[in-house]
């Protein structure tokens, strides 16, 4: 077995590494906008703009990616990681993925349960998928940031997970998912 | 779940077959010192405090001072207090129901399907200028309306429009300043004229638009008076050539002067069972004007009229034919968001615009959850 082949069985494959790098640029950029637009007056029209249209991409490509992962063989976990650490990564994902779908889901239906007009570009705009309530409406949008402060956290205790693994254990957890090419070894 | 059982499968498969593989990149570290095991945890921290840090920057936690949707709404509560289920602003209201025969004129200025030739139903809501759902009418007090155009291809026309020639307030600020201002004081339980004062001698854009505003006496009702939407948008027609216009609808209904006082002291809904009364005589109707923008014409100031002359275009009428009570009506519960445009419509670069969809949409989801009070006009006094 060569050394090339021994080190991609180490790694995600390339359309899982792709898919990941460009929805954590999208999802990253969503969360900032979206805290940044209820704060905001003179932006509010325009970030609300993008974010529409940016949420639905965000959807579309997580189920692409969901499909994806299926077809793909995975990386086995670093030998450093225990089972409950491979629990936890396990679910963390999960969570991850979840949130991913349902985040954009409830957008969509709050403004549906709202009436309001879902426009994504120029006359292009999306049909309702819930009922008329604004009972409905108003518990979604309550949800729909609570889902959200949920994602970031989740962000932020995955990206402290990867730091621990690269500075700390130093067990090469990163260049699995890393768009680089790892040294061959 | 499927990704758990890849995972277990990978375990297998490298526990039987590839043992020496399990840590890929470095087998064996070299121990990190106390010290630099710290520095490096130590790192780790900041930069997790630092992203959750630069979150919340952009969420204007650590501008406490910043105008956002939310303070304006809390503003509004404070001046007018909280009416459960109303409107923030504009609270006391009434819908109506009919439609917009567009004759074509519209569509040189922009490719909006609302201005090619024909009819498109039409739902609005009347209301007076102020935070009180039950509020007694006055002729003084602003009267407003907001429409909501239904598009054959599902896209929506929404605007809210008011009865003054030009808008008082320039941008957010000023608005909010003005609001704060005109909060009633705790002991005279009326706003304190010298804040007024001080409001109008900071803010000479608001003394001029006043002036302009107090020349034209207000009309006798709902029925018979102008609605301006005072905030420029930019056209676009099918060539792709932008076009600035504000819009006014022009009432059919001849013009008559409010008489001051109200006309009868027993009646606090004068001015809605006035259009109740009219509207189940005949239908009302309105002409929807564009008045087209020279080059130099401020559209980001609605406290400036444009020049006298302007290209004027007739683009259709209006028609509202039914009344309903909020109550009964769907009107109730739309957010008249002057920024839901069809394409072809976009906005300019007035302030307001945005900031006006941001407040509205804040005030919309608070009323949206709370329990649904009666509203003043009642179905039955509707029906009389």
């Amino acid at each position: 077995m060569s050394a090339t082949t021994t080190t991609d069985r180490q790694r995600f494959p390339g359309s899982m590494r792709f898919l990941h790098w460009l929805m954590a640029a999208l999802v990253l950029t969503m969360l900032g906008i979206g805290i940044a637009m209820v704060a905001s007056l003179g932006d509010y029209h325009s970030l609300v703009s993008i974010h529409r249209p940016l949420g639905i991409a965000i959807l579309i490509l997580v189920v692409i990616r969901f499909v994806n992962r299926q077809f793909s063989t995975l990386p086995p976990f670093p030998a450093t990681m225990s089972s409950q650490e491979r629990f936890v990564a396990h679910a963390s994902e999960i969570l991850l993925y979840t949130l991913l779908f349902v985040l954009p889901l409830v957008g969509w239906g709050m403004l549906s349960a709202a009436r309001f007009p879902i426009i994504l570009f120029g006359s292009l705009h999306l049909f309702p998928i819930l009922p008329h309530s604004v009972m409905l409406y108003a518990f979604l949008r309550k949800t729909h940031t609570f889902l959200a402060y949920l994602l970031f956290l989740a962000f932020v205790a995955h990206f402290g997970a990867v730091l621990f693994h690269t500075l700390i254990v130093r067990d090469g957890l990163l260049s699995r998912m890393a768009p680089w090419l790892s040294r061959a070894r | 779940m499927a990704p758990s059982g890849a995972n277990q499968e990978s375990k297998a498969t490298n526990g039987r077959e590839l043992p020496s593989e399990t840590a890929p990149m470095e087998k064996h570290p070299a121990p990190l010192t106390a010290g630099s095991r710290f520095a490096r945890l130590t790192s780790i921290g900041v930069l997790l405090l630092g992203v959750v840090a630069a979150f919340l920057y952009l969420g204007g936690w650590f501008s406490p001072q910043k105008l956002t949707p939310g303070r304006f709404a809390d503003e509004f509560e404070r001046v007018n207090g909280i009416h459960s289920g109303f409107r923030r602003n504009h609270a006391k209201g009434l819908c109506v129901r009919g439609f917009f025969d567009s004759n074509g004129q519209g569509a040189r200025l922009s490719k909006a399907v609302v201005f090619q030739s024909g009819r498109v139903p039409v739902i609005g809501r009347f209301s007076l200028g102020n935070g009180d759902p039950h509020s007694t009418d006055a002729l003084s007090t602003v009267r407003g309306l907001g429409l909501q155009f239904s598009l054959p291809d599902g896209e929506q026309w929404r605007t809210a429009m008011i009865d003054l020639p030009v808008f008082p307030l320039k941008d957010p600020q000023a608005f909010y300043d003005n609001l704060v201002a005109s909060q009633p004081d705790p002991n005279t339980h009326r706003p304190d004229p010298a804040k007024g004062a001080a409001f109008l001698a900071s803010h000479p854009e608001t003394a001029r638009a006043l002036a302009i505003i107090k020349s034209h006496a207000p009309s006798s009702g709902f029925d018979n008076t102008d609605y301006n939407g005072l905030n420029a948008f930019r056209f676009v027609n099918a060539d792709g050539a932008s076009t600035y216009v504000r819009w006014t609808l022009a009432p059919v209904q001849p013009y008559e002067a409010g008489t001051g006082a109200s006309p009868d002291k027993n009646d606090k809904n004068f001015l809605f069972d006035g259009l109740i009364a009219s509207i189940h005589q005949h239908p009302l109707q309105w002409h929807l004007v564009m008045t087209v923008a020279q080059p130099g014409d401020p559209t980001d100031d609605a406290t400036i009229p444009w020049p006298e002359g302007r290209e004027q275009v007739d683009v259709g009428t209006l028609t509202l034919d039914s009344v309903d009570s909020e109550e009964t009506s769907p009107a109730r519960d739309i957010n008249f968001d002057p920024l839901v445009l069809p394409a072809g419509m976009a906005p300019s670069d007035d302030p307001l615009l945005s900031a006006r969809s941001a407040v509205y949409s804040q005030s919309f989801t608070r009323r949206a959850g709370e329990t649904k009070e009666p509203s003043e006009i009642t179905p039955s006094e509707v029906r009389k």
